[in-house]
């Protein structure tokens, strides 16, 4: 027996709508999270992230004993969750003696985890250590500038797999309107070592220059940090094929048996499939054949007339 | 764009994204600050060019400031969830497809010929309204009993009806495509007991795990070389509860079976016995019991009052069947 459930409120229809798949997406929401037990650091680094990212991030307090990223079984709360808050990002705080000040970025598919990476913080610097002048504070929800250097991002397959994370992490709404005043922040990922990532956050400064492009200077004002590389976990070749696919990525069909012609135009083919005639079955001849015998003589008679008028003229 | 040290940036200024493959890092840091500070400068190059190219554009002044038309993103990066499925057509679609019929836009007010007027056509105070209707002529094919507005009532009821079926036959094919509309949901209920508008019970944990013990044991070999399912508890102890004391006593041990029968019998026999047994209630019972038998032997001939029940209630007995073979 089923029956069809529909929401009762236009509020509840309009959020349930929010979260259906669409053809274009938005910006993605992100969850933050802790594990069993977590460090100062750890906790004041998913704290400072969740401050960066305001508008499009959750943060659960409470400590979550049973997730387990890497291992085949601990994924369920969190695709759990994924599926409650609509989040396709995760950042899971950690802290244990193998695996110190420890940080889980993870990306979801259909709220199924898609893939992880895992990294070690070191040398952090929160961001209420950084003094600067409040007048270049970056606002929130702005769009970010995000840089990437080193060699490291494009020959090591973990740092190049972090990159993608780290931009995806960042990136905030897609948007097709920029307004240039609301330029005010950038992330700074600086590869220093094939498994070390220097990263920090800074405001922009636009100082007055020659040319209609102003000179950009950076300020370090957020929380700067190491990103020591340890696991991480690929997406499998056909869910990633599915997750990477746009509407616009379907081959385009060569049309068949259609041809142009300079002196023509646009031909075509008409094949036709062979008509046994022999073996065809005549129309019913009642009423059809009277109407059409009826209809021609009609034709003929207005023709006549026609003709006659004609003659007449 | 190249600089004058001839870097080939990699810019995405969709996404204000840049990325300089080239500049390599000390293996050997000098210092915290000093490797800080390269960081810093490499960041602000990329950041110089991708605001090179943002700045020329062509941009649209307001309000608020220069907006300037960015282009899409380049760097590919995985969807959030997959790209909404195609609905299948609708039983009505296909057919009206078939049929060459083609949607007609309804206006929402229709003149009435009745009352010259302009009236809507859904809702309050509707054109053609049902239960309007102040007369209906009879028919020759009319039953002499029957009420055609009640009639009418039940024709538009089996209408609904049939429309409601239709509706969930086609969520049922969409939801197999994959295609369910975001605010519909398709839940699985348990039909309710006819006639009544109670809720069906919810079963509690303890009642579930009863009911999946029952099942479990219910296999030709009790239950007891199924594969156990995860998170699944070993049954409770089944079967008769009992506890045998031994009967051999051992080495200097009091035989238990021997103290247990004595310890009853002194009860009884005892001063107090009066206590543990309600002579006055044994009595009763034996005498009624004594009744009942009288009465049943006299019932053999004729109906007794005694027996409060009359025949018709008795579980009749079925003569056909043989009587269960007597042990020989």
């Amino acid at each position: 027996m089923l029956e069809i459930r529909t929401p009762k409120t236009g509020k509840a229809k309009r959020v349930l709508e929010k979260r259906a798949p669409k053809l274009v997406e938005t910006g993605k929401k992100t969850l933050i999270l802790h594990g069993t037990k977590t460090s100062a650091t750890v906790s004041s680094v998913l704290m400072e992230l969740y401050r960066l990212k305001k508008g499009g991030a959750i943060k659960y307090s409470r400590r979550n004993e049973n997730i387990r990223p890497f291992e085949s079984g601990g994924e369920t709360s969190l695709e759990f969750f994924s599926q409650k808050t609509d989040c396709s990002i995760f950042v899971y705080g950690s802290h244990t003696k193998k695996r110190p000040d420890n940080l889980v970025l993870g990306r979801m598919y259909d709220h199924q985890v898609y893939d992880l990476i895992e990294v070690g913080i070191e040398n952090f610097k929160s961001l209420l250590s950084f003094s600067y002048d409040k007048k270049f504070a970056p606002h929130e929800g702005t769009k970010p500038f995000i840089c990437f250097t080193g060699e490291g991002f494009e020959n090591v397959p973990e740092l190049k797999h972090l990159k993608e994370v780290l931009t995806d992490l960042f990136r905030g709404e897609v948007v097709d309107n920029l307004n240039l005043t609301g330029l005010d922040r950038a992330y700074v990922c600086s590869a220093i070592s094939p498994t070390k990532v220097f990263l920090t956050h800074c405001a922009l400064k636009l100082k007055r220059s020659g040319t209609i492009v102003p000179r950009m200077e950076l300020v370090e004002v957020g929380p700067s940090m190491d990103l020591v590389i340890r696991r991480n976990r690929l997406p499998n070749e056909s869910l990633m094929k599915e997750a990477m696919r746009t509407s616009k990525d379907k081959p385009k069909k060569k049309e068949k048996n259609v041809d142009q012609d300079a002196v023509r135009g646009k031909i075509g083919k008409i094949y036709m499939p062979d008509q046994k005639l022999g073996e065809m079955h005549l129309p019913d001849k009642s009423k059809g054949l009277k109407r059409e015998r009826k209809e021609s003589k009609k034709l003929q008679e207005e023709t006549d007339s026609k003709k006659k008028k004609k003659s007449s003229e | 764009m190249e600089t004058e040290t001839d870097q080939i940036y990699h810019l995405d200024v969709g996404n204000l994204l840049g990325f300089n493959p080239n500049h390599r890092f000390p293996s050997a840091p000098s210092s915290r600050e000093e490797l800080v500070k390269e960081c810093l400068e490499e960041s602000r190059k990329l950041v110089q060019a991708i605001a090179n190219a943002l700045f020329n554009f062509t941009s649209t002044e307001t309000n608020d400031g220069p907006i300037v038309q960015l282009p899409p993103p380049t760097t590919k990066l995985p969807r959030e969830k997959h790209v909404p499925r195609p609905k299948p057509p609708t039983k009505w679609e296909e057919f009206a497809l078939k049929k060459g019929i083609q949607k007609r836009k309804k206006d929402k007010v229709v003149w009435d010929e009745q009352t010259d007027q302009f009236k809507r056509r859904h809702g309050y105070d509707r054109v053609n309204d049902d239960n309007d209707v102040p007369i209906i002529e009879a028919k020759a094919t009319d039953e002499p009993g029957e009420d055609p507005f009640a009639k009418r009532l039940d024709e538009k009821k089996k209408r609904v009806g049939k429309q409601q079926k239709n509706r969930l036959q086609n969520l049922k094919a969409a939801e197999k495509a994959g295609a369910l509309p975001s605010h519909v949901q398709l839940a699985a209920t348990s039909l309710p007991i006819s006639g009544t508008k109670s809720q069906p019970k919810k079963i509690g944990k303890d009642e579930l795990g009863d009911v999946a013990g029952l099942a479990a044991t219910s296999t030709a070999s009790g239950g007891k070389f199924d594969k156990k399912l995860p998170g699944e508890k070993a049954p409770k102890k089944q079967g008769k509860h009992h506890k045998y004391l031994p009967v051999v006593a051992g080495r200097g041990a009091v035989n238990p079976e021997k103290e247990q029968t004595n310890n009853v019998l002194s009860k009884i026999f005892s001063k107090h016995s009066h206590e543990i047994l309600n002579v006055g209630k044994a009595i009763n019972m034996y005498n009624v019991k004594k009744e009942k038998k009288k009465s049943g032997r006299s019932d053999k001939s004729g109906r007794s009052d005694k027996s409060g029940r009359s025949d018709k209630l008795k579980p009749k007995k079925d003569i056909t069947k043989k009587p269960a073979n007597k042990a020989k």
